[in-house]
């Protein structure tokens, strides 16, 4: 993702002289290392220091240019929040904040790396808007709608490198605020998102396997949440699966509220990082596991 | 006429600015609890000068200079300069903090004249930091001014913006900052001696530094004509709650109105400093 991030905001930049990117110390090479050669003004390292990094972007914003703040999740929403909150969000500025790492993908640096909450946390404030990507290919089709759009602050969370292609079969196309069907099924259902699609898509091929026939539909935009597309969702299926890495007070709880709302009979299963921080060292596997988010025990739950 | 005759003339017309412009926020006190007026009565002359004798403001929003109050609380002296000048109404000062107005206590991004929403300290000079990047990347020749409390110097976010300003040598930018020596709390040099010397850690963060009387306007229109290749910081020293003798340096004024009587003592001052 952090790859392809690169490649398409190299490309972009190369295109339209308003687009800058603001980094803090923080920075993927490759491409993005090729723009700040020969773009070397339109690439600031604001150092150690996430709230200027945030500040700046906004008061670039304002003076008509596109910046994209780009560093680790945890480090570019939690350490200079209330500047995402008051510069960006409540001055409703067009500016990319691009979370690398989101969920638990730091997987050996500790808690202080991981973005457990990010999104539930970002999709409280309001204006903002929440993208976070399954696949090179979403990420490359978010960052171009980034790059253009007049809506206002975006948290692009992304994963690290090194994520599968889940969407080259697509039956939708990518589109902003609009949920998206990657794999067709007719009995259950699993919303997810993010770098945990993966899982999701191997969890939707076993249960396939034991004759209960599973789509999966990512929700690439968390904020504004596709309401049609969710209702959609649980009046077609009798079995809904939600699967988030996140604490439940993002996608999980705005999909049951939902379903509360509009009389949803469906069943609802959801599988999210638990209310607890993480003290364990291992994979990104080995700390899904640890919370319930492993495809094997979220295949014993959901084959009974 | 002679330069220093000129000076005083110029001297003299701020005087009677500054004076109506806290007499016009003294009224407004009467129809709200609260308003901050120390902290505006403090930065009275600064955004006068700035506004009145430095900013290059045509007919072109885009290329015109810049004015940021990044000490938000400060902002009712903003907003009794932009009504004079016609881009506030009178109708907007007598809406203050109503539903049915458009002012509130902290400046509004998107209120015309207005360059951020502050209000939260600590916030203005980063975005001020980014505007005037933006406008040498564009390669502008407006300046910006940000006008910051001393107090938001204690923010750390500030001081990130101060070592952003210098790393990248914003010689388009100029902060004020209105050193009254007072947070709401307390007296800065009692409470938080560290806290100065100012002028030294200026300079350490790379900016062209300088200290005036915050409330000669000859000083500080002098000061924030000068440019310079670095960022630009202007200490200036003032009085908070100036103008008015029982408000001066008394830490309850940060915030309240005054009562109807405190009014009428308040104007007499203001008039008698006047003849």
């Amino acid at each position: 993702m952090r790859n392809r991030f690169a490649e398409v905001f190299y490309e972009l930049g190369s295109q339209d002289s308003r687009i800058c990117l603001i980094v803090a110390d923080i920075s993927p090479a490759g491409s993005i290392a090729k723009f700040r050669s020969e773009y070397p003004e339109r690439f600031i390292n604001t150092g150690v220091s996430e709230q200027i990094m945030i500040g700046m972007a906004a008061g670039m914003a304002q003076r008509g240019l596109r910046p994209f703040a780009y560093t680790i999740a945890t480090f570019a929403l939690y350490r200079p929040f209330e500047m995402v909150r008051d510069d960006l969000c409540y001055q409703n500025l067009p500016v990319t904040i691009v979370g690398i790492g989101g969920g638990v993908s730091y997987s050996t640096l500790g808690a202080t790396h991981h973005a457990q909450e990010d999104v539930a946390i970002a999709m409280s404030i309001p204006n903002m808007n929440i993208i976070a990507p399954c696949d090179p290919s979403e990420t490359a089709e978010a960052t171009k709608w980034c790059a253009t759009q007049n809506v206002g602050p975006v948290y692009l969370r992304l994963g690290k490198a090194g994520e599968p292609d889940l969407t080259s079969q697509a039956i939708d196309p990518w589109q902003f605020g609009k949920v998206r069907r990657i794999k067709r099924g007719t009995d259950v259902c699993i919303l997810t998102y993010g770098v945990i699609t993966k899982s999701a898509v191997e969890l939707s091929n076993r249960l396939d396997a034991i004759g209960r026939s599973c789509c999966v539909t990512t929700v690439p935009t968390l904020k504004p949440l596709d309401r049609e597309g969710i209702a959609s969702v649980l009046s077609s299926f009798s079995d809904v699966v939600i699967i988030e890495e996140c604490v439940s007070r993002a996608l999980t709880m705005e999909v049951k509220a939902l379903a509360f709302d509009c009389g949803s009979r469906c069943a609802i299963k959801s599988f999210s990082l638990k209310d607890e921080f993480i003290h364990i060292y291992g994979t990104h596997d080995d700390l899904l596991s640890a919370h319930g988010l492993s495809v094997e025990t979220m295949f014993n739950v959901l084959k009974s | 006429m002679t330069n220093s005759a000129k000076g005083e003339s110029s001297r003299g017309n701020a005087k009677i600015r500054c004076r109506n412009y806290r007499r016009k926020i003294l009224d407004i006190s009467q129809k709200v609890s609260a308003l901050h007026i120390a902290p505006a009565f403090s930065c009275t002359e600064i955004v006068d000068a700035i506004y009145n004798e430095v900013m290059r403001i045509g007919s072109q929003p885009e290329t015109d200079d810049i004015f940021l109050m990044s000490k938000g609380h400060g902002c009712m002296i903003q907003y009794v300069i932009l009504e004079e000048r016609g881009v506030l109404s009178s109708q907007d000062l007598e809406l203050y903090c109503k539903p049915a107005g458009r002012l509130g206590a902290h400046p509004d991004y998107g209120i015309p004249g207005i360059a951020a929403s502050t209000g939260s300290l600590g916030h203005g000079l980063g975005i001020a930091v980014g505007q005037a990047y933006a406008e040498y990347l564009k390669g502008t020749s407006l300046r910006l001014f940000c006008v910051l409390s001393d107090g938001e110097l204690q923010e750390g976010s500030t001081w990130e913006a101060m070592l952003m300003a210098g790393n990248l040598k914003l010689n388009n930018l100029v902060a004020v900052v209105d050193n009254n020596d007072f947070t709401g709390l307390e007296r800065m040099s009692t409470g938080h001696p560290a806290f100065y010397p100012l002028i030294e850690k200026g300079q350490a963060f790379g900016w062209d530094v300088e200290e005036v009387n915050g409330h000669d306007s000859l000083e500080l229109v002098t000061a924030l004509k000068k440019l310079s290749d670095k960022p630009r910081l202007i200490i200036a020293r003032t009085v908070k709650g100036k103008g008015v003798g029982f408000m001066e340096s008394e830490p309850i004024w940060h915030y309240r109105s005054p009562s109807g009587t405190e009014y009428e003592q308040a104007i007499r001052e203001l008039e008698s400093d006047l003849s």
